[in-house]
């Protein structure tokens, strides 16, 4: 019934009590305990006014209590204990916060999530489940695997953080820029996960994306660096696209043909002004090219009205901060669209070595050839493709294209 | 002549002993650790935690990776060492046998490069 | 709190270094051990003789075999360690990335059974 709420606080309680027993486990169990008392009082009573303010002050006085009874709290303190002072403030983060000794624990919460040391799946199911709030079985359901799996990740992950002595703690300035870089690809990869159009539970992929975008908002109120910003900006303007990207029997819809009025217009315009924001510390990075190139895409009243010119130099800018051959692909073909088909598929034709085996390279040069109306090269492009495609709906996708060209 | 004892062991069949068996163990370890003391050649020696605790760090055009787990995976896992000072490699031998590794898992025995830099002792 | 830092590094492409570059890699980690002692940091630190120099024993039913060689064969060898007591793996992760060896080859971080009664600890 106040799943909504729960969901919504567990993060930053939690994160309190994990500062407060030294303990990942210590602190979800008084966080369980916690929001049972919540059902319990709320039931009869309704929600107090301040949900937020009555499960902090509930769970901060249950582990006190733990604390002061001792027993398997003082164990956990015998390992070493974590560093808890942030050593030098980062930069972006409030001073006068750093000053009063006030970091928000969600904020130390995540850079022990995403920390470098542990494996990018626990990575993301440990921020899922802690600062999301998701349950194993959701973030099993969402990343199909079986729900052991999943817990049993979760297990070693916590494990590693207390054994290994990873600290709790916001990273100091020069270790900042690694540790984010690995805190926004597990935000964006949660993102994606719920974005791409690979199987599994519709619902459950949107609520992913909701999640990522939440956590990364939070984020960026905590941390408003230029990326964060950018990444929040490039989530906004994808997911305000959400309805266009799938038709009525649920077939993946390509940019091109999404019916342009189904987007959500005041989302792509507040994706935009957090872009513009992001823009201002001058500060250029990869998600605030991508969600440039994004919001260039969402504000084109038409798929023909693209200023594939701009993107066209965005792909440029991101070919040189962040190398490599997916980005190479997407920059041949804003130069097909700016510049010419030819000169599209010559820039592909120097991409076979490194994509040869992948899909998205013979699918995108079956589009250029298609364009070009050289239909039997076209064919042959999409046949190849379908050799490779893995994912379903891309699969009926690229049937469908094929069978047009008949 | 300094000598490491390297004692390399399965942890998965290390976790299937018995309590009393994992106890009988330890307290050979004890047992062997003293009489090194005792004959005054133990310099250091050392119990590693689980691999699961390992971080392997790797610095290629400047740019740190970090990988979760060990440098490489074995049936049988680093799980600590002693670092011993032995007249001869016969006696370092010997010792390294007695070593209550050898029984379960291996234990290598690698000489010290002592003329060399990088010791800071 | 401890760690080891296990040093693995190709024997085969140290080899084939000249011997100026040889002397180059030993000053790096001279300069790098006396950092670890300078910051307070460093508890020991050895180096290994080539993996070609060890033995590998084992004791089987009362039975022991000896084997020529490192327990077992891999591209990169354990060349050395260095032992450090750091705050938390953040900082032993720094120290690692910092290694000479990291550059070449990969450092472990290994965090050590905290056993204060442990004889032979090195305090």
């Amino acid at each position: 019934m106040w799943a909504r709420v729960f969901r919504r606080e567990s993060g930053r309680v939690l994160a309190g009590l994990i500062r407060e027993l030294g303990d990942f486990d210590a602190a979800e169990d008084v966080l369980q305990d916690t929001l049972a008392r919540a059902v319990e009082v709320w039931t009869p009573n309704g929600a107090p006014e301040n949900p937020g303010a009555w499960l902090t002050t509930v769970a901060k006085n249950r582990a006190r209590d733990l604390l002061r009874r001792g027993a398997r709290v003082i164990e956990t303190r015998d390992e070493p204990a974590p560093d808890v002072a942030a050593p030098e403030p980062a930069p972006g983060i409030d001073p006068d916060h750093h000053t009063s000794g006030v970091v928000d624990d969600r904020l130390r919460l995540i850079f022990t999530c995403c920390h470098p040391a542990l494996a990018r799946p626990a990575q993301v199911a440990l921020t899922l489940r802690t600062l999301g709030g998701l349950t194993t079985f959701e973030i099993a359901r969402a990343f199909l695997e079986s729900e052991p799996t999943t817990a049993q990740r979760l297990v070693r992950a916590k494990k590693k953080i207390r054994e290994a002595g990873i600290g709790y703690q916001v990273p100091s300035r020069d270790r900042l820029p690694a540790r984010l870089e690995s805190v926004l690809a597990v935000l964006y990869l949660i993102f994606n996960e719920g974005y791409s159009a690979a199987a599994g539970d519709l619902l459950i992929r949107r609520e992913l994306c909701e999640e990522a975008i939440r956590l990364t908002r939070e984020l960026s109120e905590l941390l408003p660096d230029p990326e964060v910003l950018g990444l929040l900006a490039l989530m906004m303007l994808h997911h305000a696209r959400r309805d266009a990207r799938t038709s009525a029997d649920g077939e993946f819809v390509p940019l091109e043909l999404q019916d342009r009025s189904t987007w959500n217009r005041a989302e792509i315009d507040q994706g935009a002004a957090v872009l513009d924001r992001a823009l201002t510390a001058n500060r250029r990075g990869p998600y605030q090219v991508q969600a440039a190139i994004a919001a260039l895409h969402g504000t084109a009243a038409r798929a023909e009205a693209t200023d594939w010119a701009q993107i066209e130099l965005l792909y440029r800018t991101l070919r040189e901060l962040t190398p490599g051959p997916m980005v190479d692909l997407n920059h041949a073909v804003a130069v097909a669209m700016s510049q010419g088909l030819d000169a599209g598929l010559e820039r592909m034709a120097t991409l076979d070595a490194e994509l040869g085996d992948y899909y998205l390279l013979p699918a995108a040069r079956a589009d250029l050839y298609r364009r070009l109306g050289r239909r039997a090269e076209a064919a042959a492009q999409y046949r190849r493709a379908l050799e490779l495609v893995s994912n379903a709906r891309e699969r009926r996708y690229l049937e469908r294209r094929l069978a047009s060209l008949q | 002549m300094k000598y490491l004892i390297l004692i390399y062991g399965s942890e998965t069949s290390e976790a299937q002993l018995s309590s009393n068996e994992q106890e009988h163990m330890m307290g050979d370890y004890l047992a062997y650790t003293q009489q090194l003391a005792r004959e005054q050649v133990l310099r250091a020696g050392e119990q590693l935690k689980a691999i699961s605790t390992a971080t392997t760090v790797r610095v290629r055009n400047g740019k740190v990776a970090h990988t979760d787990g060990p440098f490489a995976e074995t049936k049988e896992q680093l799980g600590g060492f002693y670092l011993v000072d032995m007249p001869s490699k016969d006696a370092a031998l010997a010792w390294a046998e007695k070593c209550p590794g050898a029984r379960f898992g291996s234990i290598e025995l690698r000489p010290i490069a002592e003329m060399q830099a990088g010791g800071a002792r | 709190m401890k760690y080891l830092l296990l040093v693995y590094r190709s024997e085969a492409e140290h080899a084939k270094l000249s011997p100026t570059e040889q002397q180059a890699v030993t000053a790096d980690y001279m300069s790098y051990a006396r950092g670890l002692a300078e910051a307070k940091v460093l508890v020991g630190a050895e180096q290994l003789q080539r993996a070609s120099s060890a033995t590998t024993v084992r004791t089987r039913s009362g039975k022991t075999t000896r084997t020529d060689g490192p327990f077992a064969e891999t591209k990169e060898q354990l060349g050395g360690y260095f032992f450090i007591d750091v705050p938390n793996l953040e900082a032993a992760l720094d120290w690692a990335a910092k290694c000479p060896g990291a550059k070449q080859g990969c450092i472990e971080v290994r965090p050590i059974v905290d056993r204060a009664d442990m004889p032979g600890g090195m305090a």
